[in-house]
């Protein structure tokens, strides 16, 4: 499968990491759908199976990603999903997807720290969509 | 190992025994839980029976068939929710109806569990069920210590002061890759959007200083003559360049010259909050006017704009920390949360009073109400 047959889906309510994200998506050589909101996603996702989705978690709510990335995954089980978000271990709260309880509660294939390099994304991306 | 009271309520007598078959030897854990859960399953016929078992019991989840003989399941779950009982609530459903599920969700159901369901499908489920059951009660348990303030300054931290520095940082990577060409001007939006970031971040840091600073005590050799007049001029003065930039007028009606005892540096608080608010959130073209007046033991000042109002519901919680109203017209309007919530303290420390009017896409007016003599 060539990179340009694939889309990807992202959602971020950061206008400028959303900007930076499809601008590296697409010079990686994918195209994208960008949102800017969990409803907006919701509504993408009624009409459209992406390849990939990117969401951040918090957005309208603190926990949209989360929302999100169990509506995917209940339409498009095969879909694979990323989460991102700049909340990290310092909330005293922190999610990871090591063990088998938590990938059973996050419905997410990657949770990643927002910040990571265009080529890092593009390699994961490219795990997941075995290509 | 701690026990959580599961309530099935379901005409069949089939599903029911095997809810209570397959959860009596079924436990969770997760490696940050205390201590494994439980199951103890009750058991009732119809919605009827349940309500009874759900105001004696209070379960903690209950799992909800919609098609019952008397009432529906969706009945039971609004009565669960008007009630305000602390129960997650998961529909058992035979078929997929959009209507029930639409409206369940509405009502606040967590989970659907298809009906017939393998013992699987059902631990899989109640497992979600009780992370979600265990993290509202640690937030429970966090407001009631007082953490939930510790937490929100931590996530605030976290995720506003990281966010811009993200964005930035990505800014900067894809002018040092030279992403969109060798000339400086290729790169107008990067570099405009990396200083309207760092302005956002600087904003935050002054509101922080100001949380810190106001949550000591008031200093009593602080105190003097202050002139509301002469800090409502400076206030305006201060927000002129970010209102011409946003298109709004600001304007002062000075009723009566008020002078209060106070410490200046609060006062300058509350006035450029209120007045920059009354910019940022407001309209091209649109009006901000700050009036000043009296009665025999208080002064009144008030704060109006011609902005994008707030919505009833947004009200209750605007001068909690860290809140921010999220919706279509405030996305791109960059907040800490904390602006309203130093105001608020701040009149407090002077006895005094904030109350807001607003009608969404008319306005709002803040009015704030300090004693001449306050103790």
């Amino acid at each position: 499968m060539r990179k340009s047959d694939l889309t990807i889906l992202v959602a971020d309510d950061d206008p400028d990491y959303l900007f930076q994200t499809i601008t590296n998506l697409g010079r990686a050589g994918y195209k994208t759908v960008a949102v800017e909101s969990q409803a907006e996603a919701e509504a993408v996702i009624n009409k459209f199976k992406p390849n990939l989705a990117i969401f951040d978690l918090m957005m309208e709510s603190d926990d949209s990603g989360f929302i999100l990335c169990y509506k995917l995954k209940r339409k498009y089980p095969d879909v694979p999903v990323i989460l991102a978000t700049a909340v990290a271990h310092e909330t005293g709260i922190s999610f990871s997807l090591d063990s088998e309880a938590e990938k059973s509660w996050i419905r997410a294939d990657r949770y990643l720290e927002k910040g990571i390099r265009a080529e890092e994304l593009d390699q994961e991306i490219m795990k997941l969509l075995k290509i | 190992m701690a026990v959580l009271k599961v309530l099935v309520v379901d005409d069949e007598p089939g599903i029911r025994s095997g809810v209570t078959r397959i959860l009596k030897t079924f436990q969770v854990n997760y490696p940050f839980m205390d201590e494994d859960y439980a199951f103890e399953v009750i058991e009732a016929a119809s919605g009827e029976d349940g309500i009874e078992i759900i105001d004696r019991d209070k379960p903690d989840i209950v799992l909800l068939d919609n098609k019952l003989p008397g009432i529906q399941g969706i009945d039971v779950l609004e009565y669960i929710r008007n009630k305000r009982y602390d129960i997650v609530v998961a529909m058992i459903t035979s078929y997929a109806s959009l209507d029930v599920a639409v409206k369940a969700h509405k009502f606040g159901a967590t989970d659907f569990i298809p009906k017939p369901f393998t013992p699987q499908e059902l631990k899989s489920s109640i497992e979600n069920i009780t992370k979600q059951q265990y993290l509202k009660r640690i937030t429970h348990q966090m407001n009631e210590e007082g953490k939930k303030i510790r937490y929100q300054f931590l996530s605030v931290l976290s995720h506003e002061l990281k966010a811009p520095l993200n964005a930035i940082e990505g800014y900067l990577r894809m002018m040092q890759e030279r992403q969109s060409g060798d000339l400086i001007e290729d790169y107008a939006i990067p570099i405009d959007r990396s200083l309207q970031r760092v302005q956002s971040m600087r904003n935050l840091i002054m509101d922080l200083l100001d949380f810190t600073k106001i949550r000591l005590e008031r200093k009593e050799e602080k105190i003097e003559e202050v002139h509301l007049s002469s800090i409502a001029s400076n206030a305006i003065v201060t927000v002129q360049p970010y209102a011409i930039q946003m298109e709004v007028a600001v304007s002062m009606n000075v009723k009566s010259d008020a002078v209060i005892m106070a410490d200046p540096t609060d006062i300058e608080i509350i006035f450029n909050n209120l007045i920059s608010n009354s910019v940022k959130y407001n309209k091209r073209g649109g009006k901000a006017e700050v009036t000043i007046d009296e009665n025999s033991y208080e002064v009144i000042i008030s704060f109006s704009d011609t902005g994008i109002g707030i919505k009833e519901t947004d009200r209750e919680n605007l001068f909690s920390e860290f809140v921010r109203i999220k919706n279509e017209k405030t996305k791109n309007i960059t907040g800490s949360g904390l602006g309203l919530s130093i105001v608020r303290k701040v009149i407090e420390l002077y006895n005094g009073s904030i109350a807001v009017d607003s009608v969404p896409d008319i306005g709002t007016t803040f009015t704030v109400r300090l004693p001449k003599k306050s103790n």
